[in-house]
């Protein structure tokens, strides 16, 4: 129920969680380096699995928040991670049991393994969105209905910020970024604490391990000069959406998101056919031949077809060869509520939720 | 205009005299192990063949691979002080972080970080803390360090702290080199300042091989200006280019693209040079190389800066061909191509022999291949040409035909048509496109920057005047300057509409600046 993160795991981690990234999420680089670096000191770090946690033991759900460009100069920090969990700790007056990601695609992967490498807390292997969105709302906790606050945000210098209440995860969405941008739009915060009753309900559970599956598969391909695409369908229980080469790229910045379409020319067996995808920070939804094919919450993957390798929407570029992958979204995603906070019409995409993963469970409860 | 202009590779240095829009003369002589025997062999070659021409040459330039194979061969690099002003950010990653064991140990001097620095919008991120400064430049003094690499967070859009901090330094140790990052790198901390660090190692090695070219020029008696070529195909004068030796890590590729350019008389094109083991694929864009916008690992160094956007294939006239047919590539005989194919006496199936065999190139003796069939011939090279045409694509950034410049002692490879190309054109003397490249370079600004509170064409504006500063200041005429480049990117998560913005301009060399 508890075992230790080995050494060539990070390197799985950092592979896997830019993949369920799904564009966005923030490169692992940074981060990976970090526990790389804390690792060759001897540190090393525990996944503990979400049941071994009592019901009523505290769990630390964090995050770095903020643009990935400042993040290429402000680098990601284990001392920095940390502050927030111990605010919140003395803000609370009780320790925590363990600490957790929000978001398990992207930089923020390894956000719980740097505050574990500092704490000593064991990494709960779950996260709250299975994939990475843009906004806080976008949770399974937030779909669940739990509350929003309160949340810490630290920054590098001496100021710390805590939101003790909001009304509703927008409202604590629009304050903590706001907050973000003042310092400098970067900052650690971790988000409303949660039991661990909570977490075993309501969380996306064992989504490090399955990151760490993914990466692995990758690795291995490469190694072997197989097709590591084909190995990270097979980890994923995925499904191969549409293979071909981009053709055209477009994007704007609207509300501080990176917003923008990209079409894909079909090679191979989709020869004559196009795709269409559009992006908020993250690939929302996909269009084969001007029909829906593919549509968040399940997640939408852009690979390089012959390295394997993720391609976020910040460096889609003309002319790269591409395999566009669909993974299932975690059910609580999928329920109404779950597409109300996360589906197509969350992003502005006047459409249902297609899926190549069968009908949507309407009856599933959360 | 005259000017002479020369290759130093590590096999051969070559040297080409050009008058006007031609080549006069060409001379190729194997490079020595000091580089200074061959460049004065070349010298005296073109002084002697040219009836006198050289000695009223307005410019020599000179592009070499010296640097990148010091950094690549660990030789002749200097210890350094590695200075960060950016604490109380990104202190778990120190500096050398991501290098290289064996690097790191022979470069690593006295590390240290300092409070400082700056915010994307300018603000300060903390006050630069001077006495830490003038502290660690003490311990890089006692330490016996004369070479200091400086860099500061968000230092490309806000450059106060590195110059405030260089200037205590200098106080410190008064003759050290200082390598600022703003001066090399782009956003991107970690990159920018490995390339600080790569400079400042390079420092005395630099010195001395400035000095050694312009004691080589000197002695040939030719009495005109050094210039040294860049990366982006570019030049700067020796005094100058001798403080940044990053700036001419491509510069091999880069002017073999910009000969290819000038030799063919084409400005547009994407350029194709088959060697003896790879397949360099680069885009010109009005005569330049496309520069990178992606991180480029030189010696293990993760490092982003001013280079070009190269695409290499494991495809040469030395690849290994399997016997059946069944794999081509990647690995190659290499320099022992003559001695190794099939055609050369030799018993490996290369590429080479199946260019022979099917009639596409004369080498060697094309009998020890005639029992190749014409049908496994054929779809070997079909196969080849598929190789180039998908590297051809994916270097493309938009949709259309361009033309293709074949350039390389493997350009036989290349088919006489190539699926999204109007023409393949085989560029005449390309054996020499690399000193040709040299001779012709021109001086250039560059900006790359991240705006916000601006709308686009404000910032485009700025930006542009900015490049047309820098393009004066590295010795263009003002007259001659023209945009080359220009590029915006929206920035997620950032207010006020922020967007990065690069321009880049070039112009004709001014009178013989400083020379």
């Amino acid at each position: 129920m508890i075992r230790t993160i080995e050494r060539e795991e990070l390197d799985f981690l950092a592979t896997g969680a830019w993949i369920l990234g799904t564009g966005g999420g923030g490169s692992p680089y940074l981060s990976f380096l970090n526990m790389r670096r804390l690792y060759a000191g001897g540190v090393r770090v525990a996944l503990l699995d979400p049941d071994a946690l009592d019901d009523d033991e505290a769990v630390a759900v964090v995050s770095n928040m903020g643009a990935p460009l400042v993040g290429q100069e402000r680098l990601a920090d284990p001392d920095f991670a940390t502050r927030p969990v111990r605010m919140m700790e003395a803000y609370l007056g009780r320790r925590f049991r363990a600490v957790m990601a929000v978001e398990i695609g992207g930089g923020n992967a390894f956000q719980p393994l740097l505050v574990a490498a500092r704490t000593g807390l064991p990494v709960v292997d779950a996260d709250a969105m299975g994939r990475a969105f843009p906004e806080a709302q976008m949770t399974s906790f937030a779909i669940a209905g739990l509350t929003c606050f309160p949340l810490t945000l630290a920054d590098i210098r001496d100021n710390e910020v805590i939101v003790a209440r909001a009304d509703g995860w927008k409202w604590m969405e629009r304050i903590s970024r706001k907050v973000c941008t003042e310092v400098g739009s970067i900052a650690a915060t971790c988000k409303a604490p949660r039991s661990g009753a909570e977490v075993k309900r309501h969380a996306i559970l064992r989504t490090t391990t399955q990151a760490i599956r993914l990466g692995a598969a990758v690795h291995a391909a490469r190694r072997r000069h197989d097709d590591p695409v084909a190995a990270t369908l097979k980890a994923g229980d995925g499904k191969m959406v549409f293979r071909g080469k981009i053709a055209d790229v477009q994007r704007r910045t609207t509300e501080g998101f990176l917003r923008g379409t990209a079409r894909v020319e079909g090679l191979d067996d989709d020869r004559g056919s196009r795709f269409d995808l559009a992006f908020q920070n993250e690939f929302a939804v996909g269009w084969r031949d001007g029909a829906v094919a593919v549509t968040t919450p399940d997640l939408i993957a852009v690979l390089d077809s012959v390295s394997g390798e993720a391609v976020g929407t910040e460096s889609l570029r003309y002319g790269q060869r591409v395999t566009v992958i669909a993974l299932p979204a975690p059910p609580i995603l999928r329920t109404p509520r779950g597409l109300d906070h996360v589906g197509p019409r969350a992003f502005g995409h006047d459409t249902d939720y297609v899926s190549l993963f069968g009908a949507a469970d309407a009856g599933c409860a959360a | 205009m005259r000017r002479i202009g020369i290759d130093v590779g590590g096999t051969n240095t070559d040297a080409v005299l050009i008058d006007g829009g031609s080549v006069r003369h060409a001379v190729k002589t194997a490079t020595t192990a000091d580089v200074l025997g061959g460049i004065r062999t070349a010298l005296a070659e073109l002084r002697d063949a040219d009836g006198g021409a050289a000695a009223d040459v307005q410019a020599v330039v000179i592009g070499t691979t010296h640097f990148t194979n010091a950094v690549i061969e660990r030789r002749a690099l200097q210890r350094v002080g590695a200075l960060r002003i950016g604490l109380p950010a990104s202190a778990s990653l120190p500096p050398f972080v991501d290098w290289p064991e064996d690097l790191a140990a022979l470069v690593g001097g006295v590390v240290a970080m300092v409070p400082g620095g700056h915010e994307y919008d300018g603000r300060p991120l903390v006050p630069l803390d001077h006495g830490a400064v003038r502290d660690a430049a003490k311990r890089m003094a006692d330490a016996g360090l004369r070479s200091i690499a400086i860099t500061a967070v968000f230092s490309p859009l806000t450059a106060a702290c590195e110059i405030e901090a260089a200037r205590i330094v200098r106080e410190e140790i008064p003759h050290a080199a200082l390598t600022l990052s703003h001066e090399l790198g782009r956003i991107g901390l970690l990159e920018r300042e490995n390339v600080t660090l790569l400079n400042a190692c390079l420092q005395d090695l630099a010195a001395h091989a400035t000095a050694a070219f312009a004691a080589a020029l000197a002695e040939s008696g030719i009495a005109a200006p050094l210039y040294l070529t860049q990366n982006d195909g570019t030049i700067m004068h020796a005094d100058l280019a001798r403080r940044f030796p990053v700036y001419s890590f491509a510069s091999g590729p880069t002017n073999s693209m910009r000969g290819a350019a000038f030799l063919s008389g084409l400005a547009e094109g994407v350029v194709v040079d088959v060697g003896g083991t790879t397949t360099d694929i680069g885009y010109l864009k009005g005569g330049f190389p496309r520069e990178a916008n992606a991180a480029v690992a030189i010696g293990g160094v993760r490092t982003l800066f001013r280079m070009p956007d190269l695409l290499s294939l494991g495809l040469g006239g030395g690849t290994e061909i399997a016997a059946d047919g069944s794999r081509v590539g990647p690995r190659s005989v290499g320099f022992r191509l003559a001695e190794a194919a099939l055609v050369f006496g030799g018993d490996t199936l290369t590429a080479t022999d199946i260019a022979v065999a099917a009639g596409r190139v004369t080498l060697g003796d094309p009998r020890r291949v005639a029992a190749l069939a014409p049908g496994f011939t054929a779809a070997l090279l079909a196969r080849m040409g598929a190789m180039i045409e998908e590297g051809v694509d994916r270097m493309k950034t938009e949709a259309g035909d361009v033309t293709l410049l074949a350039v390389g002692g493997g350009s036989f490879l290349i088919p006489d048509r190539v699926a999204g190309c109007d023409a393949v054109v085989r560029v005449a003397h390309h054996a020499v496109a690399n000193a040709v490249g040299a001779a012709i370079a021109q001086a250039s600004g560059e900006v790359d920057q991240v705006f916000t509170g601006l709308g686009r064409d404000a910032a485009i504006a700025a930006a542009t005047a900015e490049a047309e500063r820098r393009a004066v200041a590295a010795g263009a005429a003002a007259a001659t300057l023209r945009l080359v480049e220009i590029e915006d990117i929206p920035l997620a998560y950032l207010p006020g509409e922020a967007r990065r913005v690069r321009v880049r301009m070039i112009g004709d060399i001014g009178a013989p600046a400083g020379g």
